[in-house]
Parts: structure tokens; C-alpha cells; sequence
């Protein structure tokens, strides 16, 4: 089989990810597969293919398929939170030579998680290229780093590193010292220093721990490479965003990344080779799951 | 033999009463503490205030999102080792000019140890969740290790003030007739039956033995530790392999100045003036040049290595101190704080109690505002620019209500040490006693 092909397959199977999630998701804003074990149940006999969360294609009866309130239950969303996506491991490619700082990310980001104007999870910076005496721009987010400083350094366990790589905040258990803040050398957190924005409208809301919403105050609060909507199959708020292309956004693991923009999937090794991909300050040892492309004029 | 005291012959019932005169709730102490109680209040307001609204009241902000309050915990912590060092390393050395002293530095070794459990809770976001610490705690962040040697240095700090205070509080329950009555029934449990009887001081010099020593290497690991919480980062300023013994080195600087300024009010304000000496001041004058060496020592290791190296960011750093925006205030606290003060101290004359005082308090509110050039200077100059946030976020002025709970600490400070020394001899009693009888044989 051609690389070509296989690439092609794979990028079937992620679309269909995103086709079965927007099935569970009809008629109401939370549908949860439950107790599809049991096929004697059956009434209608209308089956659906729907996608285990160990990756596993099954044939589940329609009538199985039950709206769940655990969305709205805290202790569920907290397990789920912490426990992750098992077999991922995500990673993001931002290419930093189509940036045109557009600021399309920061603003579905802010309105995604509920952050006031000057609170970033992700922040288009204007950096200075010091030998080519120019500037580009490069959005930065949390570089969900595989040795997290800020997890090292946290009292109470509120922020963690999950299997599938992604750093996230328990905004319950948080007790705000900021030490988090103050041991990340990328500048990604960010602190609710008064009431969040909108705090009354979001008050009836459960905490969803992978959106990091509703904010609290006293708490801090980062990137979280949008797990709310890579557990629905979807790419993160900021990539979906990006009207330039610069971002990709995939799995490690099966080694493919997915434009925003464009929906291309491609290769991520050889995305990375290719155009001499690097990651900020290596020699920190962090190891990031954030790699950028470099600023170039005429990339094709 | 002790040849720091006077040397006029004091019978025990002179050392009795002038030890105790302190112990009394005079009009002028009332006043003085009913001052602190209403300042103290004003400042819980503005704590109320922060809570109300959260940290937004001070001038943190993401860049620097550590300011005064933690600056003021290290200060904290730095002055309450001092303990250690008067009464542990010197007082298991056999230096005997320190017994006299050794009380007063356990006070401001407790006092200020224990408030700084407190400031640590002012800088909390959540600081309802503080049990969290202890149901979640996970042993690999330098907070938790600060916690529990924090709690463990107090925790023996007070052993160390109450245990060897044994002898004196029996003497108050039996001598201190004219003392209102919860306070003589305060005396009477305190004092655990004491009798002075050979074996209960053989056991209290055995207790005091263990916790002198114990407490070493628990002093060293609290401002150890503290440092770390900077030390263990990636920051540049901060990522610093000799911030252990550099804070530690300091703490003894501020440590000694404070016992200097408490012994200077205590002596005037009692009149103990037979029992804490000149001879005293100028031998910790002494103290005091020795660990300000020290500490020059360390200040100048910080400096230079990155200096010399020019790694980028560290470069920025010190560049920033020495002559950029930051170098006012450190220039203010090397030569004013530091240098300055100790090259006076080598003068006889500058180690006479008032002027050893003044310029006490010129090193402790240098030692200070040290503290916040550790702790804010690094957060300004982060790795990747400061961007798209309000211009305010690019520098760091602390609040109206920042400060007044920085000045509360500082107030119950006094108040612990002003209750405490109302109730207790700040001076050994019985000490001084068999240091005496001790010269007459």
C-alpha cells in the first residue's frame, strides 16, 4: 500500500471519528453510549456503528443509545477529565510562516473559555528575528510539555499531565498560590484575578475540567488544547478557527496531523522533517507537544 | 564565665525583681496595645477586602503573579532563623555572652516564624481551599516541603522558647503576687509542677540539648526550601544552584539586625540595662559584620557568574539590576542596605547600642526590600515577550490594600512579641542566677 494511500484511510477514519460523534450528539446537546452490551434489549432493531472509547467500531442498537446526564454530573466529568483519551497523544504544528496575525485563534479561544481580554490561552506574539533584523508572529499556547514543570512544581495535584499528553487544570482543587505560574518558562497561564467574565451567567454551569469552564475566581487557568472538543473528535477552538492554515493539529501516535483551515491530513514526521520543525527553548528540557514550523517568505 | 554582665554583685532577689518588673499591664502597654489591635484591624479589612474581590486588589498580574506577599515570607522566614543561630550553633558552642540573648532571639524566631505560616495564606487564591494541601498533597512540589518544615521549625521554635522558660515561669507563679488571676493560674499549669530540683534540670538541659541540635538542620531546611520555591523553576535569576546557602547567609543578616532592634527597645523599656549590656550590643555588632561578609560574599557569587557568562536571559537579568531599570532600588539596597551599614559597624563607637539600633533598622529595611528584588525583578523579564495584555501588567506596583496586609504582618509581629514579653522574664532568670553564683565559686 502506497504511503499516499494509507494516509488517505487514516484521514477517512478521523473524519469518521467526527461523523459518529456528531451521531451520538443527535437530539440533544448530550448523547452518551450506555449499556450497549446487552443486544436482547433491541426493540427497534435499527443499529448504528458508533466508536468505543478504546478505538473499537461496534454495532449498537438505536434504542441503547440513551441521552446521559452524567454530562451534568461533576464526578463524572472530573474522572473523565483526569483519566483522558486512552491511545492519544496530541500534538500541535503551528507554521509560523502563515501567520498573519489574524487573531482569529485568541478570539474564539477568549470566548470558547470564558476569559476576559487580557487573560490568553493562547497569544499571538510579535517576536523579533534577530538576523534577519524582522519580525514574525507566533502564537503561543501551552506547550503541553511531556516534562511540565508547572505539574512538578503544583501542591494539590490540580494540574496534571493526562495519558494522551495534555496538561489540564482541576479549577475545583486549585488553591491558587501560582507557583504553576511562576515555573512555566513559556508564560502560559494565566490567573482570575477578580470575579470571571460573565460569572453569573455561567453560575448554573457543571465545571467541565477539559473546557476549564465556568472560570473561578482565584484560580488559574491555561490552554487545554481544547479536550472538551477532541473528545467529540473535533479540532481544538483556535485550530477550527484559523482562516491562514497555520495550524495542524493530530495524534503522535498514529503520526498524522490535520490542517485547520484546509482539513489536509498529512504525515507529522515528515511534516516536521520537512520544514526543519522545532520546538521552544529544548535546551529547558520540557519537552514540548507544541512544534513550530519557522517563519519563511516563500514556502508553497 | 560570663563577663559581658555587669560586674556590681547582684543578690537573686535583685536579679527577681528586676526581671520581672517587665511582667506587669501597665496604663502605657494598654495603650500600645490597644494601637496595634486597631491597626491590626484596619489591615484585616483590607484582607477582608481581597477576599471579597479577590487578588485583583493587588498589583499582581499574570507576569508578576508573585509580589510583596511572598517577598515579605521570605523576609519572614529569614529573620525568624536567627533562633538558631544565637541560641543553637552559638549556645552549643559554649559561647555564654549569648545566654542572656537566647530569649529574645527564640521570641522574634517564633513570632516571626509563625506569622509566616500566615503571610503564605494572604498570597493564596483560594485560601479556603487550604486543606486541600494536606488531602491532596503531593510530595514532589517545594510548597509542600516549605509547609512542613515551616510548621516543624515553629512547632520546635515554641519548645525551644517554652522548655528552657520553665525554671522562669515557676518563679512568676510563685513570686508574682499582684497578677490578675487567670494569669497566675496560666503560671501554675505552664509551669508543669516545675520544683527546681537537680534532676528536673537534668532533664531540661537534656531536652534543650536535643531540640539545639534538632533544630539545626531544620532552620537550614526552612530557608533552604524557601529558596527552592524559586530555585526549583527555569527562570532565569531564579535557577540558581547557590540560592540555599545565599538565602540562608541572608536570613542571619536580617535575623541579627532584628534581635539587635528587639533587644535595644526590650532593654530600654524594662531597664535591663545591667542584664543586656554594651558589651552585648558590640558583640553582636561583631555577629553582625561577620554574617554580613558572608552575605557579601554570596551577593557577589550571584552577580558576577552571570555576569561574566552573558547567557542571554541571564544577561537581561543582570543587566537589568545593575544598571537598568531595577538598579536603583538594588544599588539602594548593596550599598545602603548592606555595604554601608557594615563598614560603619566596624567603628567601636557605631556599636554602641542607639547607633547600632538605627542601623539595624537601615539593614532589616534593606534586607527587605532584597527580598523583593529576589522575588520580582525575574517575573519582569519572562521568556517570551509580555504582549496584548494592559500596559500596567509590564511592571509591578504593589496596592494600598497589598500593603496594609504586608504592614499587618509586621503589626502582629509586635503584638506576639509584646504579649509575650508582658507575661514572661524576656531574660533567663534563672540562668543569669547560676551564671553568677557560678562566678562567685
Amino acid at each position: 500500500m502506497s504511503k499516499a494511500n494509507k494516509n488517505d484511510k487514516s484521514r477517512r477514519k478521523f473524519l469518521q471519528n467526527l461523523g459518529l460523534a456528531g451521531v451520538s450528539a443527535v437530539g440533544g446537546s448530550a448523547l452518551l453510549l450506555q449499556g450497549c452490551s446487552d443486544p436482547k434489549d433491541s426493540a427497534s432493531g435499527k443499529k448504528v456503528k458508533v466508536l468505543t472509547q478504546d478505538n473499537q467500531l461496534v454495532e449498537v442498537d438505536v434504542a441503547n443509545l440513551k441521552p446521559s446526564d452524567n454530562i451534568k454530573d461533576l464526578d463524572y466529568l472530573q474522572d473523565r477529565g483526569r483519566e483522558g483519551i486512552p491511545g492519544k497523544k496530541f500534538v500541535m504544528v503551528v507554521d509560523l510562516a502563515k501567520c498573519k496575525n489574524a487573531r482569529k485563534c485568541m478570539t474564539a479561544c477568549q470566548s470558547a473559555h470564558q476569559l476576559k481580554p487580557e487573560m490568553h490561552h493562547i497569544n499571538v506574539l510579535e517576536m523579533n528575528d534577530p538576523v534577519r533584523k524582522t519580525s514574525y508572529y507566533m502564537p503561543k499556547t501551552c506547550q503541553h510539555c511531556d516534562n511540565p514543570p508547572c505539574v512538578s512544581v503544583c501542591p494539590v495535584d490540580a494540574t496534571f499531565k493526562r495519558q494522551d499528553g495534555i496538561v489540564l487544570i482541576d479549577n475545583e482543587r486549585c488553591i491558587g498560590c501560582r507557583f504553576c505560574v511562576a515555573a512555566c518558562p513559556y508564560s502560559a497561564r494565566t490567573f482570575n484575578w477578580t470575579e470571571p467574565k460573565d460569572a453569573e451567567k455561567f453560575a448554573e454551569v457543571t465545571y467541565n475540567m477539559e473546557l476549564n469552564v465556568p472560570q473561578k475566581k482565584g484560580t488559574v487557568t491555561k490552554c487545554a488544547f481544547s479536550a472538551d472538543r477532541l473528545r467529540e473528535g473535533k479540532l481544538p477552538y483556535c485550530v477550527s478557527a484559523c482562516p491562514n492554515g497555520v495550524y495542524y493539529f493530530g495524534d503522535s501516535n498514529e503520526d498524522l496531523v490535520t490542517n485547520g483551515t484546509t482539513k489536509m491530513t498529512v504525515r507529522l514526521s515528515k511534516l516536521l522533517q520537512e520544514n526543519a520543525a522545532y520546538t521552544l527553548m529544548p535546551e529547558l528540557g520540557t519537552k514540548p507537544s507544541v512544534y513550530y514550523l519557522p517563519p519563511r517568505q516563500n514556502k508553497g | 564565665m560570663n563577663d559581658t554582665l555587669s560586674k556590681e554583685i547582684l543578690t537573686d532577689e535583685q536579679i527577681d525583681q528586676d526581671l520581672l518588673k517587665n511582667i506587669n499591664w501597665g496604663n502605657k502597654f494598654k495603650l500600645w496595645l490597644a494601637f496595634l489591635a486597631v491597626s491590626l484591624i484596619i489591615c484585616l479589612y483590607y484582607y477582608y477586602q481581597q477576599i471579597e474581590h479577590g487578588l485583583g486588589v493587588t498589583g499582581l498580574n499574570d507576569y508578576v503573579s508573585w509580589g510583596i506577599y511572598i517577598s515579605n515570607f521570605v523576609f519572614f522566614v529569614a529573620t525568624s532563623l536567627i533562633g538558631m543561630l544565637i541560641s543553637s550553633v552559638l549556645g552549643l558552642m559554649n559561647v555564654s555572652w549569648v545566654k542572656p540573648l537566647a530569649r529574645i532571639a527564640e521570641l522574634v524566631a517564633v513570632a516571626f516564624a509563625m506569622v509566616a505560616g500566615l503571610i503564605i495564606i494572604t498570597d493564596m487564591g483560594r485560601p479556603d481551599r487550604l486543606l486541600n494541601v494536606f488531602m491532596h498533597g503531593r510530595v514532589q512540589s517545594p510548597i509542600v516541603w516549605d509547609i512542613a518544615v515551616v510548621v516543624t521549625y515553629v512547632a520546635i521554635s515554641i519548645l525551644l522558647l517554652y522548655i528552657p522558660l520553665l525554671p522562669d515561669i515557676a518563679i512568676c507563679r510563685d513570686k508574682l503576687k499582684n497578677v490578675p488571676k487567670w494569669q497566675h493560674k496560666m503560671y501554675k499549669i505552664l509551669a508543669l509542677g516545675w520544683k527546681g530540683k537537680a534532676k528536673q534540670f537534668k532533664l531540661m538541659h537534656n531536652y534543650t540539648r536535643i531540640l539545639l541540635v534538632l533544630i539545626i538542620p531544620i532552620a537550614l531546611s526552612i530557608h533552604t526550601v524557601t529558596s527552592w520555591l524559586f530555585a526549583m523553576t527555569l527562570r532565569s535569576g531564579w535557577d540558581s544552584p547557590i540560592f540555599g546557602p545565599y538565602f540562608v547567609s541572608g536570613a542571619f543578616v536580617a535575623g541579627c539586625a532584628a534581635v539587635i532592634i528587639t533587644m535595644y527597645f526590650f532593654r530600654k523599656n524594662y531597664k535591663l540595662e545591667k542584664y543586656i549590656t554594651i558589651d552585648h550590643f558590640d558583640r553582636m555588632g561583631r555577629l553582625l559584620v561577620l554574617v554580613a561578609l558572608v552575605y557579601v560574599y554570596f551577593n557577589i557569587n550571584e552577580i558576577i557568574v552571570p555576569a561574566y557568562k552573558t547567557n542571554t536571559a541571564d544577561a537581561k537579568h543582570v543587566q537589568e539590576m545593575l544598571s537598568g531599570h531595577e538598579s536603583i532600588m538594588f544599588w539602594m539596597v548593596q550599598l545602603g542596605g548592606l555595604i554601608i551599614p557594615f563598614l560603619l559597624i566596624l567603628f567601636r563607637p557605631m556599636r554602641s547600642p542607639l547607633p547600632l539600633m538605627l542601623i539595624s533598622i537601615v539593614i532589616l529595611t534593606g534586607a527587605w526590600f532584597k527580598r523583593v528584588l529576589i522575588v520580582v525583578p525575574t517575573q519582569l523579564a519572562p521568556y517570551y515577550p509580555i504582549q496584548n495584555v494592559p500596559e500596567k501588567w509590564t511592571h509591578y506596583m504593589p496596592t494600598i490594600p497589598e500593603i496594609a496586609i504586608t504592614a499587618g504582618s509586621f503589626i502582629l509581629v509586635l503584638i506576639i512579641m509584646s504579649v509575650l514579653a508582658k507575661l514572661f522574664p524576656v531574660i533567663p532568670i534563672w540562668e543569669i542566677k547560676e551564671d553568677i553564683h557560678h562566678n562567685k565559686n
